[in-house]
C-alpha cells in the first residue's frame, strides 16, 4: 500500500471540513478529504438542508390550513408526510453532488472511508475496499458530532429515535415525545405538529429554546401552545421506558410525577463531539469537556493537526464551523488569519415564527453590568408582515446605552433569520444603532422593523 | 481666472490634520496670488497660507477652529460669476473638527421641567445647527462608528491611534489599547494634587509619535569628536565688529561648515529610502529650535548657495518666525541634514534622535575653556564637542567619521568659511 502524500488532509467533509479544504485549494495546497458517508456531512445530508425542506412543507401545510383566512376555499387538504421526506432527500442529493463537483472542480481528492490518526499529519483511511495511507503537512479534524441520549436511554432507531431517523422515516407516528427543546426539538415539533402528530415537548430548563431571550422564548411558547403543542417546561424526564404500544415517558415537574406516552420519543437532548475511533488519546491530544481544544488559529495541542467545528466545541453550528475551516485553511497556508469573532456568530432556528438570534441576551447584558439601552419593535406594526399575514414576533436590539453599540439582538418572526444578516454585518462593521437607524430600508419590508427598533434604542421610534 | 481650490497643505512628513487658525480674508474679498489668506497650524508650527490663485475668496469651508485631513479643501477663490458648484461637491462632506458630541446616543436621561416634545424639538434643532457651523469637511480618519464613539466618549483624538482593521481601519480594539497603553485621557480622571496632566499640544503629540517612529527603525550609530574653535571664535568676534554685517553665531559657523563639508561628503547629505539612497546634490539645513512647547526644526533651505552672513541674516529671521510661529510651509519640511545646539544650555555633549527622512543630526555641545596641550605646552583652549547621529542604513562609520575629520578641520581653520 502506497502513501498518498498531500499538503492537507481534512478528515470529515460537512460544513467545516469541506470549506476548509476548498479554501486551502484556493491557496495552491493539495488537499486530500475523507469521508465516511456522504460529501457534505450531517449538515447537508441529515441535519440543517433536510430539516428545512420538512419545515417548508410545514409551512405551505400551514397556509393550506389558513387559507380561508385569505379568502380561498380548498377542500380535501390530503399532506403526504412521506412525500414530504421524500422531498427532502431530493434537496440533499442535489446538495451532496454539488459539494462532489466543488471538490472535482477545486482538484481535491475525496478518499471514502473512516479516517483515523496515525501521528499527527498521518491518516489512515479504512474503505470499503481496504485501506489507504496519508500524509501530509497538517490534519484538520472536522468529524462533527452525534446526537447524545439520555443516561441508561438507548437510540433504538426505533421507537426511541433521533433526529438521524427522523430525516429518513417516512412513516410519521401518531404521536410522539419530544425531549429538549432546543433548536432541534423545536423544530421537529413544528413539523410533526402541522402534519397532525399530537407532539409533546420536552423541556428540562424553565423554557423553550433556552438560549434565546426570555422574551422571544415566551413569545415563542404561546405560539406554539395556540397550535396544540403540549409543552413541559422545567420537567426533569425520570424514565423513558417501552410499553405494549409505544413509549412510557415518566416527568417530574414541580415536584409533581406524572406518566406521559406516546407512539415515539425523539431524544434532542443536544450533540456530542465524534471523536471515538480518531486515536486522539495516543496522540495526546488535549481534550475538555469532550470538544477538542483549540487555539485561535484552530490548532490543538499537537503541532499540524487543527479542529475545527462542532468537535473544536459550541456553538454546534455550521456556519461557525465553515468560518473556523477558512481560519484553519489560512493558517495552515501560512497566513495570518485573525481568529473567528465569536460574537457575531447569528444563531436560528427555523420553527415558525423563526427565531434568530446574535450577541447577549438583555438578561445576560444586564448581568454583565453594562448600561443598556432596549429597542423593541412588533410585526403588528410593520406593514409588510401585516399584508403578509405575519404578525407575530419583534425585533428586539439590546444595545449598550452610551455608544450605542450592538450587544445583542432577538427577532421572532416570519423571515427572522434573513433578518439577522444585516445585525451580523453591523457587528462586524462595528456599526452601532445609530448607524442602523439611518440606513434607509425598503417599505414595505419586514426588515424595516430593524430600523425601528434600532430607532427604538435611541428613544425615537417612527411607527410606534 | 480659473478656480482655485485651497487646500490644507501637507507641511511635513508626518503632518496629518491641520487647523485653521484664523482666517486673514473673508468671503467675498478679492486675493491675489501670493496674498496671506489664513493662518494654519500644523503639528509643527503655526504657518501663514499663501494663495496660489487669484480671485475672490468664494466660499470658507472650514472655519477658524476647525481642523481637517491633510488635502482636504478649506476654501474656494475663483471669480465673483464663476459656477464653484462642482469644486464644492467636490469638497468632502464628512465634518472632522474637534470632536463633536454625536447626538445618539441618548445621553444619561437629564431631569427636565420643560414639556418634552417642543423643548427637544427645539433643542435638536439646535444640535443641527451647530453640527453644521462646527467646521470642517475633511476626511476623517477611517474608523468603526463605535471605535469613533468610545474615542469620542473618552477624548482620544483618533489620528494619533493605529488603525488593525481592514486597510488599517480604526477598531474598537485599536481605541481600547490606545487607551491602556500610549494615550491617556487628555482630562485626569481624578482631581489628583500630586500630579498635574498637561493636556498635549499638537506640537507635542507629533513629537511624541514622530519620536518612536524616527528613533524605533532607523539604527543610529554615534561619532563624538572635540573641535578646537579658538580661531572660529576669534573670526567671529572680527566679524561682529564689521558695520552694517549680521553677528554670525556658532550655529551659523557650523551650518556653514556642515554645508561645505556635505557637498564633499554626499553620502553624509543622504537618506535611506527602502529601495535606494537618495544622495541629495543641494544643502537644506534644518535648525532645531526650542519653544515652549516644544522642539521644532524650521529649514533653511538652499544653504548650498548661500555665504556665511547671508545664511547667519536668514537664520536669525527664521529663528525668530519660529518663535513667533510664523513659518512658512516651505520652511516646514525637506531638511537633508539638521544641526541642533544645546551649548547655550551648557551641554558638553549629547547625541540627538534623526529625523527621518534625513541620515543625519548633528548635536553641538558648548565651547568650554580647559586645559590643553599644544606643542609640549599646557596652554588654555576653546574647545567644543559635536556628535553625529547617523542612519546606520544609508551610510557607515567611516563615511561619517571622514565627514566628522573635514568639518572639524574647516572650523579649526576657518577662514574657508568666508569663501
Amino acid at each position: 500500500m502506497a502513501t498518498e502524500k498531500l499538503d492537507l488532509v481534512v478528515i470529515g467533509s460537512g460544513p467545516g471540513g469541506y470549506v476548509a479544504a476548498i479554501r486551502a485549494a484556493q491557496l495552491g495546497l493539495r488537499v486530500g478529504v475523507v469521508e465516511e458517508d456522504r460529501p457534505g456531512g450531517i449538515c447537508l445530508n441529515w441535519g440543517c438542508i433536510p430539516t428545512k425542506a420538512l419545515l417548508r412543507n410545514a409551512e405551505v401545510l400551514r397556509l393550506f390550513h389558513r387559507a380561508e383566512e385569505f379568502g380561498i376555499r380548498v377542500d380535501n387538504v390530503r399532506a403526504d408526510f412521506g412525500a414530504a421526506i421524500k422531498r427532502s432527500r431530493q434537496v440533499a442529493d442535489r446538495l451532496s453532488k454539488g459539494i462532489e463537483f466543488l471538490f472535482r472542480k477545486n482538484k481535491i481528492t475525496l478518499y471514502p472511508g473512516r479516517g483515523s490518526l496515525e501521528g499527527p499529519t498521518a491518516v489512515r483511511v479504512q474503505g470499503r475496499d481496504g485501506v489507504q495511507a496519508l500524509e501530509a503537512k497538517a490534519v484538520i479534524l472536522a468529524t462533527g458530532s452525534v446526537p447524545k441520549s439520555l443516561p441508561g436511554v438507548a437510540i433504538d432507531g426505533e421507537r426511541v429515535i433521533s433526529s438521524n431517523e427522523a430525516v429518513r422515516d417516512e412513516a410519521a407516528p401518531g404521536s410522539l415525545i419530544i425531549i429538549g427543546a432546543g433548536a432541534v426539538g423545536v423544530e421537529f415539533a413544528d413539523v410533526y405538529a402541522a402534519y397532525g402528530v399530537k407532539v409533546t415537548l420536552l423541556e428540562a430548563l424553565p423554557r423553550l429554546l433556552p438560549v434565546e431571550d426570555e422574551e422571544v422564548s415566551g413569545l415563542l411558547t404561546k405560539g406554539f401552545a395556540k397550535r396544540g403543542i403540549d409543552i413541559r417546561t422545567g420537567a426533569k424526564v425520570m424514565a423513558v421506558k417501552p410499553n405494549k404500544r409505544g413509549m412510557t415517558v415518566e416527568v417530574e415537574a414541580e415536584g409533581k410525577g406524572e406518566r406521559l406516552t406516546a407512539d415515539r420519543v425523539l431524544m434532542a437532548v443536544g450533540r456530542g463531539a465524534k471523536v471515538e475511533g480518531l486515536g486522539l488519546d495516543e496522540l495526546g491530544v488535549a481534550v475538555e469537556r469532550e470538544y477538542i481544544k483549540v487555539g485561535r488559529r484552530m490548532e490543538t495541542s499537537v503541532p499540524g493537526l487543527y479542529a475545527i467545528g462542532d468537535v473544536a466545541g459550541p456553538p454546534l453550528l455550521a456556519h461557525k464551523a465553515s468560518a473556523e475551516g477558512i481560519v484553519a485553511a489560512e493558517a495552515i497556508a501560512g497566513q495570518s488569519p485573525r481568529g473567528v469573532d465569536y460574537s457575531t456568530v447569528p444563531n436560528c432556528t427555523y420553527c415558525h415564527p423563526q427565531v434568530a438570534s446574535l450577541g447577549l441576551t438583555e438578561a445576560q447584558a444586564r448581568e454583565q453590568g453594562q448600561k443598556v439601552s432596549v429597542g423593541r419593535f412588533p410585526f403588528q406594526a410593520n406593514g409588510k408582515a401585516l399584508a403578509m399575514g405575519e404578525p407575530e414576533g419583534l425585533v428586539k436590539i439590546v444595545a449598550e446605552a452610551e455608544t450605542g453599540e450592538i450587544l445583542g439582538v432577538h427577532i421572532l418572526g416570519a423571515e427572522a433569520t434573513e433578518l439577522i444578516a444585516e445585525f451580523g454585518l453591523g457587528k462586524t462593521l462595528e456599526a452601532t444603532v445609530t448607524e442602523l437607524a439611518h440606513t434607509i430600508h425598503a417599505h414595505p419590508t419586514m426588515a424595516e422593523a430593524v430600523m425601528e427598533a434600532a430607532l427604538g434604542a435611541l428613544g425615537r421610534a417612527i411607527h410606534l | 481666472m480659473a478656480l482655485t481650490k485651497v487646500v490644507m497643505p501637507k507641511l511635513s512628513e508626518a503632518m496629518e490634520t491641520g487647523k485653521v487658525l484664523k482666517w486673514l480674508k473673508q468671503e467675498g474679498d478679492r486675493v491675489e496670488g501670493g496674498d496671506i489668506i489664513a493662518e494654519i497650524e500644523t503639528d509643527k508650527a503655526d504657518i501663514e497660507l499663501e494663495a496660489f490663485g487669484s480671485g475672490v475668496l468664494r466660499r470658507i469651508l472650514v472655519e477658524a477652529g476647525g481642523s481637517v485631513a491633510v488635502g482636504a479643501t478649506i476654501a474656494v477663490i475663483a471669480e465673483p460669476d464663476e459656477e464653484i458648484g462642482a469644486a464644492l461637491a467636490g469638497a468632502p462632506e464628512a465634518p472632522a473638527g474637534p470632536p463633536k458630541a454625536e447626538p445618539e446616543p441618548r445621553k444619561a436621561p437629564e431631569p427636565r421641567e420643560a414639556p418634552a416634545p417642543a423643548a427637544e424639538e427645539a433643542e435638536e434643532e439646535e444640535e443641527e445647527e451647530r453640527e453644521e457651523a462646527a467646521p470642517a469637511p475633511g476626511r476623517r480618519p477611517r474608523a468603526s462608528p463605535l471605535a469613533r464613539k468610545i474615542a469620542g466618549k473618552a477624548g482620544v483624538d483618533l489620528t494619533l491611534v493605529p488603525g488593525s482593521g481592514p486597510g488599517g481601519r480604526i477598531i474598537r480594539r485599536d481605541v481600547e489599547t490606545y487607551l491602556e497603553t500610549a494615550g491617556r485621557p487628555a482630562v485626569p480622571a481624578v482631581p489628583a494634587e500630586e500630579y498635574e496632566d498637561v493636556p498635549l499640544t499638537s506640537i507635542r503629540a507629533a513629537i511624541a509619535k514622530r519620536m518612536v517612529q524616527a528613533k524605533a527603525p532607523v539604527p543610529h550609530f554615534y561619532l563624538t569628536t572635540e573641535i578646537a574653535m579658538d580661531r572660529a571664535v576669534a573670526l567671529r568676534e572680527e566679524l561682529a565688529a564689521l558695520p552694517d554685517a549680521p553677528r554670525p553665531t556658532v550655529t551659523d559657523l557650523i551650518i556653514r561648515a556642515a554645508t561645505l563639508t556635505l557637498l564633499r561628503h554626499p553620502g553624509v547629505n543622504a537618506s535611506y529610502r527602502g529601495e535606494a539612497i537618495r544622495r541629495f546634490r543641494r544643502v537644506h539645513i534644518g535648525i532645531a529650535v526650542a519653544l515652549e512647547e516644544g522642539l521644532i526644526t524650521p529649514v533653511l533651505r538652499d544653504c548650498d548657495r548661500k555665504g556665511l552672513l547671508q545664511i547667519a541674516r536668514e537664520a536669525r529671521d527664521l529663528i525668530e518666525r519660529a518663535r513667533q510661529r510664523k513659518l512658512r510651509a516651505p520652511e516646514l519640511s525637506g531638511a537633508t541634514f539638521t544641526v541642533s545646539n544645546l551649548g547655550m544650555f551648557d551641554i558638553d555633549e549629547f547625541s540627538a534622535i534623526i529625523n527621518p527622512p534625513e541620515g543625519a543630526i548633528l548635536a553641538v555641545g558648548a565651547i568650554v575653556e580647559k586645559p590643553v596641550v599644544e606643542e609640549g605646552r599646557i596652554g588654555i583652549g576653546r574647545r567644543m564637542r559635536i556628535t553625529l547621529s547617523c542612519d546606520h542604513r544609508a551610510m557607515d562609520g567611516a563615511m561619517g567619521a571622514r565627514f566628522l575629520k573635514e568639518l572639524k578641520g574647516l572650523l579649526e581653520v576657518p577662514l574657508a568659511l568666508l569663501v
